[in-house]
């Protein structure tokens, strides 16, 4: 994905674009709902009628869904409908945390990359060699190294997707080098921080904003593979792939294990990628236009 | 003699917007054999009339909401769109202003004139094959065969243009439409590409509907002619009565803005040299590591001499390496080679640290007034950005600015808005307060009224020339345009593939020009014939004594 920045769209109208897009557009306007929803969950889990998700509880287990076990109880007897909910907190941390270093990171290296000739030969090699590493081998790498945990899992997601960061930001920054106002601001004596920072990094940000959805989307996507696979999460805490993953063995018995998590996860998943697709359609002049 | 095209009564409406229409009652025609030339600036209407013609508006966005075409007696409104898809090519086409999208970069050229006689239903393709030939060699394209073969981007501009006119004309059709043909062109090809018009016009006896918004090109061809302004039509006439005796002040201003081909009397004093260029050469090298190395001379040891109080023009076509000449004097690129002196200090091979203190003496004005400031920032911080970047207190910079906008002849209350808030013509304007903010030596201008209309370009000519006076700066003007620079320069340099081939004051360049080249350019300046300035024409053209040899 090429993106070059208009210069005649000002950012500040942007908002209210997107307000419109949406209003004019029900599945965004559903994803936005179903999002907020989410993240309000997330946020207020303790306060929305669950227990402790990792509180066993042996008297009570593999039960279909009681009025005290809305989703039922796992094999261990924790109730799955806050497992389910405390859930969406990882994931969405996940999700943020991986999309905001892949974008720092790739916003970094791309910046230096499309600025300079030479680190630029250097640093894409580089990074054509990293993208070549898939996440959940190196998860399965990193998890006998050092162990699973948060840290390991958010490496894993990062490594493999920051080097699409900085191609993108690379190519807008090439692409700006060559635009007048860039020139105008060189032939005025402006310092490269300033000339990077007023005149070229500004203008990422819309190509960044699509690209951090994306991001955001796959994390929790891979977050959930790895945990399945059991390369993520330590078992205990309370996600989407490790709850599907106990669960599954149990499909036949308990079939809500896998169903609960895998409906919220798809539903996320597939919000984030709509209201991203809708960023696009408004920030990428070249699809947009059509609101 | 009989009607074409008749055009009645025309208003084309926004869909869903209470803009005012863009085409507004809108009525001409043309006869068989015959050109009307639409003129107008950008935003007239003149492209949008000609897309109703062909029926290719945009049904989304646009409407008709009145009024009649008709082209050889068929409506075009009533028309279905089967039955104007048999009229396009057989009965009425289009030439458009850039020749390289017209055409599919990933087939042969001959196989895409062949299609138009093929969905025209042309069965034979021994037939199809000998009338392309046969069309070829009428649009004087030399070899046709292997023209035939070849692929859009193997034929230059000319040749790609020549292409377009002969997939339009290939089914005889009554009427063509040209908007902007020859825009995109230089003038040298400019000239051949209108006489092969002129000539295929004549031969087939076709009505010629030619969109253009030079005043130079019309004055060439135009039978008669039709202004256009703000959707409006403001008069309709014969070639020689609008352009001699205009009937309103709106066309009389536009025809009073061409620039005729008529060196200015250089009556200016100038100061001591501010910038003096010895032997400057640029080579751009392509490929290097695992590649053949290929190197292009852009600009071959050029000299110059700039001093202050004088604007010096320097004229060629594409590809002459003159903005690269210009982008190495503003050290926007590293020459390769030579001395480029700046008030004294050798900046050609700086470094960048080394060159800050001496950047603000030269500063550039762009071609792309849309592209030239930052959306983002406001008027004032866009022009007072150079000299914070020397140090100079933010109070202080809108003080000046502030000033500056009142130079350029723009309200100091706009310092607030933001670029598109502008028109082309004001954005230029100030980009110009920009470049002075910094109180340069040297301005380069490169291209800096190239993409204005000719009202707005001729008031920024006169900015920079009265700039020039008040602030006696030295000016090097940039353009494509001999007519152009011959209005502003005191003297003028003629580059060609990277040598400058004759360089002397205005007057001696255009009135007696040395060189074969310069000659050339002048010979091919549209509408030399004519003295736009005094309403006449030239009893003897500009450069008309020179004997003059155009075939090449």
């Amino acid at each position: 994905m090429t993106h070059i920045p208009d210069p005649h769209v000002r950012p500040p109208s942007r908002m209210r674009l997107f307000v419109l897009h949406a209003r004019g557009n029900w599945p965004v306007t559903v994803s936005i709902v179903i999002l907020l929803l989410l993240v309000l969950m997330a946020v207020f889990a303790p306060l929305l009628g669950t227990v402790d998700p990792t509180h066993i509880n042996p008297v009570a287990r593999m039960m279909g869904p009681t009025a005290e076990n809305w989703f039922g109880t796992d094999p261990l007897g924790r109730d799955i409908y806050s497992r389910v909910l405390y859930g969406a907190r990882t994931s969405l941390v996940i999700g943020v945390v991986a999309a905001g270093a892949s974008l720092v990171l790739g916003l970094g290296i791309g910046v230096i990359a499309g600025y300079f000739r030479l680190a630029d030969m250097i640093i894409m090699r580089i990074m054509d060699g990293i993208m070549s590493v898939p996440s959940i081998v190196l998860a399965v790498a990193l998890v006998a190294v050092s162990g699973s945990n948060m840290g390991t899992v958010l490496v894993a997601i990062i490594v493999p997707e920051f080097p699409r960061v900085v191609r993108l930001v690379r190519g807008v920054i090439l692409n700006l080098r060559s635009e007048p106002f860039v020139e105008a601001a060189i032939s005025l004596g402006t310092p490269l921080p300033s000339l990077l920072w007023r005149h070229m990094i500004p203008n990422t940000t819309a190509p960044l904003i699509i690209q951090g959805s994306f991001i955001l989307a796959s994390a929790i996507l891979t977050e959930a593979a790895l945990s399945f696979l059991g390369v993520g999460l330590p078992a205990n805490v309370p996600s989407w792939g490790n709850i599907m993953s106990e669960g599954r063995t149990y499909f036949q018995l308990l079939p809500g294990m896998i169903f609960f998590p895998g409906i919220v996860l798809a539903l996320t998943v597939l919000s984030i990628n709509l209201i991203g697709d809708a960023l696009r359609d408004i920030l990428d002049p070249k699809l947009g236009g059509r609101v | 003699m009989s009607i074409v095209l008749e055009v009645k009564n025309l208003t084309i409406g926004v869909r869903g917007a209470a803009l005012p229409p863009p085409v507004n009652d809108v009525s001409f025609s043309i006869e068989a054999g015959e050109t009307l030339c639409i003129v107008g600036e950008s935003g007239s209407g003149k492209s949008l009339s000609s897309l109703a013609i062909m029926g290719l508006l945009d049904r989304h966005a646009l409407r008709v909401d009145a009024g009649d075409i008709t082209v050889d007696g068929q409506n075009i409104l009533a028309a279905s769109s089967e039955k104007l898809r048999r009229m396009r090519a057989s009965t009425m086409s289009m030439v458009f202003q850039e020749p390289m999208t017209a055409l599919n970069p990933v087939e042969r050229v001959g196989s895409q004139i062949e299609e138009v006689l093929r969905v025209h239903g042309e069965r034979s393709s021994r037939r199809r094959r000998a009338r392309v030939m046969e069309m070829l060699d009428a649009v004087h394209l030399p070899e046709p065969e292997r023209i035939y073969r070849s692929y859009p981007h193997q034929l230059s501009g000319g040749q790609r243009q020549r292409i377009v006119i002969c997939m339009a004309l290939i089914l005889n059709p009554k009427m063509l439409i040209a908007d902007e043909p020859t825009t995109a062109l230089d003038v040298t090809t400019q000239k051949q590409i209108l006489a092969l018009i002129q000539e295929m016009k004549d031969r087939f006896n076709t009505a010629v509907l030619f969109i253009t918004h030079d005043f130079g090109v019309v004055s060439e061809i135009a039978d008669r002619i039709a202004v256009m302004n703000r959707g409006k039509l403001v008069e309709v006439g014969s070639r020689d009565d609008v352009l001699s005796y205009p009937k309103t002040d709106y066309t009389r201003m536009l025809v009073l803005s061409v620039p005729s081909l008529v060196p200015r009397e250089s009556t200016s004093e100038f100061g001591e040299v501010v910038l003096s260029v010895k032997g400057l050469t640029k080579t751009f090298s392509s490929g290097g590591f695992l590649q053949k190395s290929r190197s292009v001379d852009a600009v071959k040891a050029a000299d110059l001499e700039l001093r202050r109080n004088e604007i010096l023009g320097i004229v060629g076509e594409s590809g002459s390496g003159k903005t690269t000449l210009a982008r190495c004097l503003a050290r926007l690129i590293a020459p390769s080679k030579g001395v480029i002196n700046l008030k004294g200090v050798n900046i050609s091979d700086l470094r960048e640290r080394d060159l800050r203190p001496h950047r603000k003496n030269i500063q550039v004005v762009f071609q792309d007034p849309f592209r030239s400031l930052n959306a983002r920032m406001r008027i004032k911080n866009i022009i007072t950005e150079g000299l914070t970047n020397y140090g100079v207190s933010r109070r202080e910079g809108y003080k000046k600015a502030a000033e500056l906008m009142h130079l350029v002849g723009l309200d100091e209350a706009m310092l607030d808005r933001f670029p598109h808030q502008f028109s082309g013509g004001q954005r230029q304007r100030i980009c110009i307060a920009r470049a002075l903010a910094l109180e340069p030596d040297v301005l380069v201008a490169d291209e800096a009224v190239s993409a204005l209309d000719v009202s707005v370009q001729r008031q920024v000519l006169d900015l920079l020339d009265d700039i020039r006076a008040k602030r006696s700066i030295a000016v090097l003007f940039i353009t494509h345009d001999l007519r152009v620079a011959g209005r502003i320069c005191d003297r003028i340099m003629v580059m060609k593939d990277g040598d400058i081939v004759e360089a002397g004051t205005s007057s001696q360049v255009l009135g007696a020009p040395h060189h074969a080249y310069t000659r050339q350019l002048i010979a091919s300046a549209p509408g030399r014939h004519w003295d736009f300035e005094n309403f006449r024409p030239f009893p003897v053209a500009p450069g008309e004594d020179i004997s003059i040899d155009t075939q090449q």
